[in-house]
C-alpha cells in the first residue's frame, strides 16, 4: 500500500556547512579498522592474529553469541595490531591495506534465483549480516529469525545529513538487486521511506512509504510506527541504504567492495562535500587539510551531531556511518549568555529572539548551555516526537527499572536516535539517550 | 570584564572538595553560573544543545511577574492615598514611590532568605544551585497581603523551601506549588493577621482614613451580599488585595509573554478560566433557590464572569497552576487539571463562609491530585497500545 504519511511533530535544526553535491575521491588509505565497540552488545571472538595477511572479505572477528555472523575484513592487507582497553575489551582490529590484494570469491548469482537459506549463508560469510538491524534494540539481527518485514529509510533529516539519492547516483540497479536479496529474507515486505519526488520511488519488489515532515521523518523507527508498530514478540529489520549496495554489489559481482561515499560536513571545513572512501577508514585521511585552521578546539563527530561519536584524527570512520560533521568546541564560558536576546541562537523554544527573526542556518557548537537539571518542564518531548508515545513517561520507568512499565510504554519501538531531537531541547539537559540505552540493555538482558 | 572571569576561575581550586574554602563551594558556584553560561560540553549522547536553560526559563517568567509587580507597587500607594483621603492631591510618582518603598523590603526578604537557605542545602547536598527559586521568590511577596510583617514573610519562605520543595528532593521534585505552600503556611498559622479588613490597605498607626472606608477586598464584600466594585476598577486593578493579584490587565500581559515563548502552558491557563466561568454559571443557575439568604443568593447572581478578573484567580491561574513541576504534565491531564482548579476555586470562594478566596486552596488541592490525574491519563495511553496489539494480531 502506497501512501503519503504527513507528520507535524519534530524539528528541522538548519546547520550551517551542509556538504555540496560535489564528489572528490579520497586517496586510498594506509589502514583501515574494524572497531567492535560499533557494534552495542557484541562480544567479538576474534579469528586472525597480528601479521595475518587477509583479503577484502576475510573474517576478523565472529560473534560470541552467534557465531555464524562474520564481520570481515573492508580492505585487504595485513592486520597489524589488535588494539584493546580495559579489561582487554577489544576497540580495533587496524588492517595496514594493500590496494592490490583484492577480495574474496563468493558465489555470484541473482538472489531471485536463490532460496533465504543461501542468501542468509552468502551474507554471513561475506561479512555483509552486521549491516541488518533489528526492532525492537537496534542491534545486530539474529539469523535465526525471521522478521515481520524489512524497513529502510531512503532519507536522512538529521542536521547536515547526506543526500541519498545524489550518493547512488546511477547506482540504483545494483540497489534494486539488494533489495531483491533483502526480501527473500522476510515472510512479509520491504518497506522503503521516501520523501516527494524521491529517486527510489521506482524501485520494484517493495512497498513504498511516502513521508512528509520535519527530522525525525527520516528515522526509520518513526516511518515503521507510522505504518506498523511493533508490538511485543514482533521483529522488523532495518538496514541503511548504502549498506543495501554492498550487498547488492555481492551479488552482482561475487566479489565485497566496502568503498562508500560520505559527506564531510560542519562549519569547521573549509568546503563540505562528499568524498569516496572505504568502510573503516581514518579519520584523518578525511579530514586531513580540510578543516578551518582556527586556534579554539574543534569537535570531530562520526555521524551526526545528534547520534554520532566523537572521534580523533587518529581514530576511524564509524561502520555504519556516511558522514563526518566538524563543529566548534564551545569549551568556553559565556558573560550572561543564557539572558542574552540571541539572534543568532537557534533554539526549539521561542525564547530567544531567533524565533522573531529567522536565518537560514545557524552555527551550533558542542557546549552544554547550562548545567543538568532534574526533569522540570513538561510537554517539550512530546512536540518533538511524531510517535504515540510518553517519552517522559517512558524515560522515568527506565530510571526506576520498572520492566512492565517500559514495555507498556514503547521501549519497543524506539533507539536513541528516535528520542535524539529531546535531548537536544531539553531545557534540563538530561542525557536522554543515556537513560534510553541503559533501558535498551536492561530489557535485552532480562527478556532476551 | 575579562578579570572577572578570572578571578573565578582562579579561585575555583580553592572552593573544591578538601581543600581550604569548601564550605563556600555553592556559592562560588552559584555566582559564577549566574554571571558565566559554564564552559561544559556534551559528553555523551548529542553533541549540539539548545541554548535554552533553566535559569533563561525562571528569568522569562520573572520578566511575566514584572507588570504585576510594577502595578502592585502603584497599586499599594493609591490604595494608602485614597483611604486616607490624599487621592486627588498625590501625584503618580508619589503613589508609586510609595508602594516601591512598601513592596521592595517584601521582596528582598523572599529572596534573601529562600537563596540563602537553597545555597546552604547545594552545598550540603554537593550539587549545583536549581534556580527554581528565582520564581518562587517573586512569586511569595506577590501574593501576600501589603501589611504582612516582613517576619513572617521569612518564616513563610524558609516553611516554603524547605518543607514545600527541599524536603522532596529539591526543583523538580516538589508537590506543591513552593509560593502557595508560603500563603498557605500564614494562612493557617497566623490567620488573624492574613485575613479581615485591616491587612489589604497599607495604613500606619497615625494614619486618619476618610468616613465610609472598610479596608475589605471586593470577595470580602461580595460574601456579605454587597457588589460595591466597579468592572473597570476590578480588570485595571485599582482594588484591594494581595499585592500582585489586583490588576487583571498586568496579568493577562505577562500571560501573553509566557504564552508567546511557550514557557506557560496555554492549555492550563484556558482551562482554569473555562472552569472558573462554568461554575460561576452554574452558580447563577441556583441563584433564586429557595433556601437561600439574600446575601448569598446575591453572591451567587454575581455575573459569572466578575469571578475571573476578582480576587487571585487570574494570578493562581496565569502563574500558579502553569508551575511546570507541580501540576499535570502529560497533555489531556493538563486540560483536566486546570479545568478543576477553576471550578474547585469559585466553589470554595462562594460556597465556604471560612474561605473569601478559594483560589490557593483549589491550586493546592489540585497539585495533589495531579499526579493521579496523570496516572490515568498514561493507563489509558497504556490500553490503547495493548489494543493495539491484539488487533495486529488477530489481522496477522
Amino acid at each position: 500500500m502506497s501512501e503519503t504519511i504527513k507528520l507535524r511533530k519534530g524539528l528541522n535544526i538548519k546547520l550551517k556547512g551542509g556538504a555540496k553535491q560535489e564528489l572528490e575521491t579520497l586517496p586510498f588509505p594506509g589502514t583501515v579498522a574494524l572497531k567492535p565497540t560499533d557494534f552495542p552488545g557484541l562480544t567479538p571472538k576474534l579469528m586472525v592474529k597480528t601479521d595475518a595477511v587477509v583479503q577484502a572479505g576475510d573474517a576478523l572477528f565472529y560473534d560470541k553469541y552467534h557465531p555464524e555472523i562474520f564481520f570481515t575484513a573492508p580492505v585487504g592487507g595485513k592486520v597489524v595490531s589488535v588494539n584493546r582497553g580495559e579489561r582487554r575489551k577489544i576497540l580495533e582490529i587496524v588492517i595496514e591495506t594493500n590496494e592490490k590484494s583484492g577480495s574474496v570469491e563468493f558465489k555470484k548469482a541473482d538472489p531471485n534465483t536463490l532460496s533465504q537459506d543461501e542468501i542468509k549463508d552468502l551474507l554471513l560469510k561475506s561479512g555483509m549480516w552486521p549491516f541488518i538491524k533489528k526492532r525492537p534494540y537496534g542491534i545486530i539481527a539474529s539469523p535465526l529469525e525471521t522478521p515481520k518485514s524489512i524497513y529502510i529509510s531512503t532519507f536522512d533529516t538529521a542536521p547536515l545529513a547526506p543526500d541519498y539519492s545524489f550518493i547512488l547516483k546511477g547506482q540504483l540497479n545494483t540497489f534494486q538487486t539488494g533489495i531483491n536479496a533483502l526480501a527473500k529474507l522476510t515472510t512479509g515486505k520491504v518497506n522503503l521511506g521516501v520523501n516527494a519526488n524521491s529517486a527510489f520511488a521506482g524501485i520494484k519488489n517493495v512497498v513504498i512509504n511516502t513521508f512528509e515532515g520535519p527530522h525525525p521523518a527520516g528515522n526509520v523507527g518513526i516511518q515503521i510506527h507510522n505504518t506498523s508498530p511493533i508490538n511485543k514478540g514482533e521483529v522488523v529489520w532495518t538496514i541503511n541504504v548504502q549498506d543495501v549496495l554492498f550487498i547488492g554489489k555481492l551479488f552482482e559481482t561475487g566479489k565485497v567492495d566496502f568503498s562508500k561515499t560520505i559527506a564531510l560536513a560542519g562549519t569547521e571545513v573549509e568546503n563540505p562535500k562528499y568524498y569516496k572512501t572505504i568502510l573503516g577508514a581514518p579519520i584523518s585521511t578525511i579530514i586531513d587539510r580540510k578543516l578551518k585552521n582556527v586556534d579554539y578546539k574543534q569537535r570531530i563527530i562520526s555521524g551526526n551531531v545528534l547520534t554520532g561519536t566523537r572521534v580523533k584524527p587518529q581514530n576511524y570512520l564509524g561502520y555504519y556511518d556516511s558522514m563526518i560533521t566538524v563543529i566548534p568546541e564551545g569549551d568556553e564560558y559565556e558573560l550572561f549568555g543564557w539572558s542574552l536576546p540571541g539572534v543568532d541562537k537557534f533554539s526549539a523554544s521561542k525564547t530567544f529572539f531567533s524565533s522573531l527573526l529567522p536565518k537560514k542556518e545557524y552555527e551550533m557548537n558542542a557546549n552544554l548551555h547550562g548545567g543538568e537539571r532534574a526533569f522540570v518542564m513538561s510537554g517539550q518531548y512530546e512536540k518533538l516526537v511524531p510517535m504515540d508515545i510518553l517519552p517522559v513517561h517512558l524515560l522515568k520507568a527506565i530510571i526506576v527499572n520498572d520492566i512492565d512499565k517500559m514495555e507498556q510504554l514503547g521501549i519497543y519501538e524506539v533507539i536513541g536516535e528516535d528520542f535524539a531531537l529531546c535531548e537536544y531541547a531539553c531545557t534540563s539537559k538530561i542525557k536522554v539517550q543515556e537513560i534510553l540505552k541503559s533501558g535498551i540493555d536492561v530489557m535485552i538482558k532480562e527478556l532476551g | 570584564m575579562k578579570f572577572i572571569k578570572n578571578f573565578f576561575e582562579k579561585t575555583e581550586p580553592l572552593v573544591q572538595k578538601g581543600a581550604k574554602y569548601h564550605w563556600l563551594h555553592s556559592v562560588h558556584d552559584g555566582f559564577f553560573t549566574f554571571l558565566y553560561v559554564p564552559k561544559k560540553t556534551s559528553k555523551s549522547g548529542t553533541h549540539i544543545h539548545d541554548h535554552i536553560d533553566l535559569k533563561r526559563t525562571m528569568s522569562i517568567v520573572v520578566l511575566a511577574l514584572v507588570p504585576a509587580l510594577l502595578f502592585g507597587m502603584y497599586n499599594t500607594g493609591f490604595q494608602h492615598f485614597k483611604a486616607i483621603g490624599e487621592i486627588a492631591t498625590a501625584g503618580f510618582f508619589e503613589l508609586f514611590l510609595y508602594g516601591l518603598l512598601k513592596v521592595l523590603p517584601i521582596v528582598i526578604v523572599s529572596y534573601g532568605v529562600g537563596l540563602g537557605i537553597e545555597f546552604v542545602f547545594a552545598q550540603f547536598r554537593g550539587h549545583e544551585i536549581n534556580e527554581g527559586f528565582l520564581v518562587s521568590g517573586m512569586l511569595i511577596p506577590l501574593v501576600m497581603p501589603i501589611e504582612t510583617p516582613l517576619w513572617m514573610i521569612a518564616v513563610a519562605t524558609a516553611f516554603a523551601v524547605i518543607i514545600g520543595k527541599e524536603v522532596f528532593g529539591g526543583t523538580g521534585m516538589n508537590i506543591w506549588n513552593p509560593a502557595l505552600v508560603a500563603r498557605a503556611f500564614l494562612f493557617f498559622a497566623y490567620p488573624a493577621q492574613m485575613s479581615g479588613i485591616k491587612v489589604w490597605v497599607s495604613l500606619s498607626e497615625t494614619d486618619k482614613v476618610v468616613d465610609g472606608f472598610t479596608g475589605a477586598t471586593p470577595l470580602a464584600d461580595a460574601a456579605a451580599g454587597h457588589l460595591n466594585y466597579s468592572v473597570a476598577d476590578a480588570f485595571f486593578g485599582f482594588i484591594p488585595g494581595s499585592i500582585g493579584e489586583t490588576s487583571t490587565l498586568a496579568i493577562l500581559l505577562g500571560a501573553v509573554l509566557l504564552i508567546i515563548t511557550g514557557i506557560g502552558s496555554w492549555k492550563i491557563m484556558v482551562s482554569t478560566f473555562a472552569g472558573g466561568a462554568i461554575m460561576g454559571l452554574i452558580l447563577n443557575a441556583f441563584a433564586g433557590s429557595a433556601g437561600l439568604s439574600p446575601e448569598i443568593a446575591t453572591y451567587f447572581g454575581m455575573p459569572f464572569w466578575h469571578h475571573l478578573i476578582l480576587g487571585g484567580f487570574a494570578f493562581g491561574a496565569v502563574f500558579m497552576a502553569t508551575d511546570p513541576v507541580s501540576g499535570a504534565q502529560t497533555d489531556t491531564g493538563k486540560w483536566i487539571y486546570g479545568f478543576s482548579i477553576g471550578l474547585m476555586a469559585i466553589l470554595i470562594r462562594v460556597i465556604n463562609p471560612a474561605y473569601p478566596e478559594g483560589m490557593m486552596l483549589a491550586i493546592l488541592l489540585l497539585n495533589t491530585f495531579a499526579p493521579l490525574i496523570d496516572h490515568y491519563i498514561v493507563q489509558g495511553h497504556i490500553k490503547r497500545r495493548l489494543k493495539r496489539t491484539s488487533v495486529s494480531r488477530r489481522t496477522a
